[in-house]
């Protein structure tokens, strides 16, 4: 939990990012120089040399600050490397935000990459260290791990597997609409709730668009201070909160864990949201761009991130409430389910939409006057995640 | 005639059956009724055994000697995964006697004369369509040997004569055995049996033994012995042949039934032949395992006979398209030894709370090296979630885990064995069962899973 936070003292002035997709022409090299040329080209007049620091997220594309060095031929500037499971480029983004306020630069750039299409995996693919073999994530896949999220849902709150079931393909429908109309996304069509529902399994009851796709992707922000933010864009976007929480380990040991709530999201969402100054997430805040890995963790999100009450996201799922015309739309973008997840790239993906729909150019997915925007990551699995959470804004104060 | 007799016994058998009708089918021969214990994919003669002595053991045993044909080790001694699974620490003997069924009574008079727990395990493989395959069995046995005064069974006599000949053999690496004629053996045995079995029971003073069993790899023998040396009390059923765990078996079965007072003719004809005698003692009825092998062998599920092949190796199916997974490291191995091996976690002195696997530094309150062990290897459980991973690597998907909450406190993840998607639910009552996750780079990686409890005791 922070005690100040640095809400209002930096803003983004430009992002980029590319397609997300399977890029299998392109190398991450191409990717970053695609992402860092579109956010430059909206600085007229700011170069790669007048960024006077960098930070790189990516989880197995580079191991180092040489990878972004390297590929825009940086002329022997700052180059950080950060990694924290699916929240790394949220991470990239946090520590350059950070950087700034400290005021030992007044110009960063944070930048996520990542090509998971040249492992020869349709799935994620882990490097662990060594060990010796007990952990369940040895071979437990990702989408079983969230998986066990369902039973204990529905045992939880006494959910029909089947409306449980009807929620969870709402979200991926939801999830595919909004991406059908994002010409970055992945996949850019609508998916009928049948064909959703007659996908084979892949785990527990999660079939095939129960799970994000896999692509390769990157994204980046240019930072700047508060203060300056006019001389770059008339619009720029300004950090209200950044917040991060790292489990403990507890929840994977402890009886009284129920698999129906994220306890690093919870402990998140309440550091940004004091950092914000937000007191009802539902009503102030106007779009949240949050980590729908599987369709199960979108609907648990909803609540531990304040969007609905204990045992109700899926009813309000159902309800309409997370659309692009609800009361809360989540996911406007596409979210991973259309975008895939290029994990050092997804965090600043998200920003990238709230980018867009504060500056009104978010086309067909436009809302209405959007203030407060939320991003949010989550990392590992149920009983032990690593969750970010940001809140950006239009306007300041 | 030996200061040791048996104290504690316990046999298990696998929870899998091949029916040989599902076997005739797919061959396309005439196969017969009835059905084999196959051991599933994540067992081996090592995880079998352990099973078993588990079941048999009372304490500290001093010396443990397992016997096997199919060691999953060679030049690493297996009994010492054995040792680190039963939680024995550092102290006594642990040792292999691997090769033939012969090494199954060379495991029982080996502890009869030291003292210690003799393990038999065994599993049986033969080409897809033979005797091997059709009428082989998994399985494994235990036999703690320990005080006469302790003693559910006295070793009355034993007498063993050996000879060389060609009847059953395997060059190491090949994945079945060769056989001669059997009618060859037959009549090589049987000389061997009668003057094995003769003095035996002459030097043990019985002339009508109550119990015989005669086990032995070829086929013909255990037929034809059974004839040359009558018993009393009729035999039990049992399952097909177990290679070095099949008079373990045999010796458990009859255990579980003998009265006080009746004598044991045990004859284990493999490359010569063991003859032993045994007088039951009135410990008996305190003595006997909890789970008879009759009803051992009368639970069970079906496998599917292509899924068999494919545990076994000889159906090469198209493997998951995932890597495989890490092989288990020697050193975080070795120091997580009670973890891995013993499944013993550890409970904070302070708070109470319990962690799997054990750590430092304490989850509910924060203390720091204020742990107590806390083994769980025999506690039962309760399913909180669980979910069917068609997606991970696993010689035979789809992988179950589930999350368990063990009585008394302490939650892990782990995989359920021997049950399949449909059964799973929450509120089900799981038991830990050693198992061998998977093998990777050459390298076998050991760890508990859980299985469904099929009564509660």
């Amino acid at each position: 939990m922070s005690a100040r936070g640095i809400s209002d003292r930096v803003a983004i002035v430009a992002m980029g990012c590319t397609r997300f997709g399977e890029h299998w022409s392109a190398s991450t090299d191409d990717l970053v120089i695609d992402a860092v040329r579109e956010c430059l080209s909206a600085v007229p007049g700011t170069g790669l040399a007048d960024v006077e620091a960098y930070w790189l997220g990516t989880l197995g594309s580079g191991q180092s600050g040489l990878t972004l060095s390297r590929a825009l031929a940086l002329d022997y500037r700052p180059v950080t490397r950060v990694e924290n499971y699916c929240a790394t480029g949220s991470e990239a983004f946090r520590n350059a935000c950070y950087a700034v306020a400290s005021g030992a630069y007044d110009k960063v750039m944070a930048v996520g990459v990542e090509k998971l299409k040249d492992s020869g995996f349709s799935g994620l693919t882990r490097a662990d260290p060594p060990g010796d073999g007990t952990a369940p994530e040895n071979t437990l896949t990702a989408p079983a791990a969230f998986s066990l999220l369902d039973p204990a849902y529905c045992a939880k709150y006494g959910v029909d597997p089947a409306d449980m079931r009807a929620a969870m393909t709402h979200v991926a429908w939801k999830n595919h609409a909004n991406g059908a109309l994002n010409p970055k996304a992945q996949f850019r069509s609508a998916v009928s709730k049948e064909k959703i529902d007659a996908a084979p399994l892949v785990a527990g009851r999660l079939g095939v668009y129960d799970c994000s796709g896999v692509s390769d992707g990157a994204a980046c922000a240019l930072i700047v201070r508060a203060e300056d933010a006019h001389l770059y864009t008339d619009r720029p976007v300004y950090v209200k909160a950044l917040a991060l929480s790292a489990a403990p380990g507890r929840a994977a040991m402890d009886t009284g864990y129920d698999y129906t709530t994220f306890p690093e999201v919870v402990r998140s969402a309440e550091d940004a949201y004091r950092q914000a100054g937000i007191t009802d997430p539902r009503t102030q805040i106007s779009l949240a761009e949050v980590h729908d890995c599987f369709t199960p963790t979108e609907l648990v999100l909803m609540e531990d991130l304040g969007f609905a009450g204990r045992g109700e996201a899926w009813r309000d799922s159902l309800d309409g409430a997370f659309e692009l015309g609800g009361r809360l739309p989540v996911n406007p973008d596409g979210g991973l389910k259309s975008f895939g997840h290029p994990v050092g790239a997804s965090g600043l993906r998200m920003l990238y939409e709230c980018w867009l729909q504060f500056r009104g150019e978010a086309g067909e997915r436009q809302l209405a006057e959007p203030r407060l925007a939320l991003t949010h990551n989550l990392g590992g699995r149920p009983g032990a995640c690593v969750s970010f959470v940001s809140v950006v804004g239009s306007e300041l104060g | 005639m030996t200061g040791h007799g048996i104290v504690a016994y316990a046999s298990y058998l696998p929870r899998h059956r091949l029916r040989h009708a599902d076997l005739g089918a797919a061959l396309g021969v005439k196969s017969g009724s009835g059905s084999r214990v196959a051991a599933s994919f994540d067992e081996d003669s090592t995880t079998l055994g352990v099973e078993a002595a588990r079941r048999a053991l009372t304490g500290p045993p001093g010396a443990i000697f397992f016997a096997t044909t199919s060691p999953a080790y060679l030049d690493k001694t297996n009994a010492a995964a054995l040792h680190a699974a039963l939680g024995l620490g550092r102290d006594g003997l642990a040792v292999d006697l691997a090769g033939s069924a012969r090494s199954g009574t060379g495991a029982l008079l080996a502890a009869a004369a030291a003292g210690g727990l003799a393990v038999l395990a065994d599993v049986r493989t033969g080409l897809p369509g033979s005797a091997d395959e059709r009428g082989g069995a998994d399985g494994a046995a235990a036999f703690l040997f320990g005080g006469p005064d302790e003693a559910i069974a006295e070793l009355a006599a034993r007498v063993s004569v050996t000879a060389e000949f060609l009847d059953r053999w395997r060059l190491p690496g090949e994945p079945a055995s060769r056989r001669w004629e059997d009618r060859f053996g037959l009549e090589s045995y049987l000389p061997l049996v009668t003057e094995a079995g003769r003095r035996a029971l002459q030097e043990a003073g019985v002339t009508e033994p109550d119990h015989v069993v005669v086990t032995s790899p070829n086929p013909l023998v255990a037929r034809r012995a059974s004839a040359l040396f009558p018993a009393r009390v009729p035999a039990g059923r049992l399952p097909g042949h177990a290679g070095a765990a099949d008079a373990g078996l045999a010796l458990a079965d009859v255990l579980d039934r003998a009265a006080p007072g009746e004598s044991v003719l045990l004859l284990a004809a493999a490359d010569g032949c063991d003859a032993l005698v045994l007088r039951v003692t009135g410990r008996i009825a305190q003595g006997r395992q909890a789970h008879p092998l009759a009803a051992q062998l009368a639970a069970g599920r079906d496998v599917a006979y292509a899924t068999y092949l494919t545990w076994r190796g000889l159906l090469d199916r198209e493997p998951p398209r995932r890597p495989e997974p890490d092989l288990p490291a020697a050193p975080p191995s070795a120091r997580s030894q009670a973890w891995k091996f013993a499944f013993t976690g550890s409970r904070c002195g302070r708070c109470a709370f319990a962690h799997l696997p054990a750590a430092r530094v304490c989850k509910g309150c924060g203390a720091v090296d204020a742990m107590e062990p806390l083994p769980l290897s025999a506690t039962r459980g309760t399913v909180v979630t669980f979910t069917a991973d068609r997606l991970a690597y696993s010689p035979s998907p789809p992988l179950i885990d589930v999350v368990v909450d063990f009585d008394g406190g302490g939650r892990y993840t782990m995989e359920l064995a021997d049950a399949s998607p449909a059964e799973v639910a929450i509120g089900m009552r799981v038991e830990p069962t050693f198992r061998r996750l998977y093998t990777a780079g050459g390298t076998h990686n050991y760890f508990w899973k859980v299985r469904p409890v099929e009564e509660e005791r």
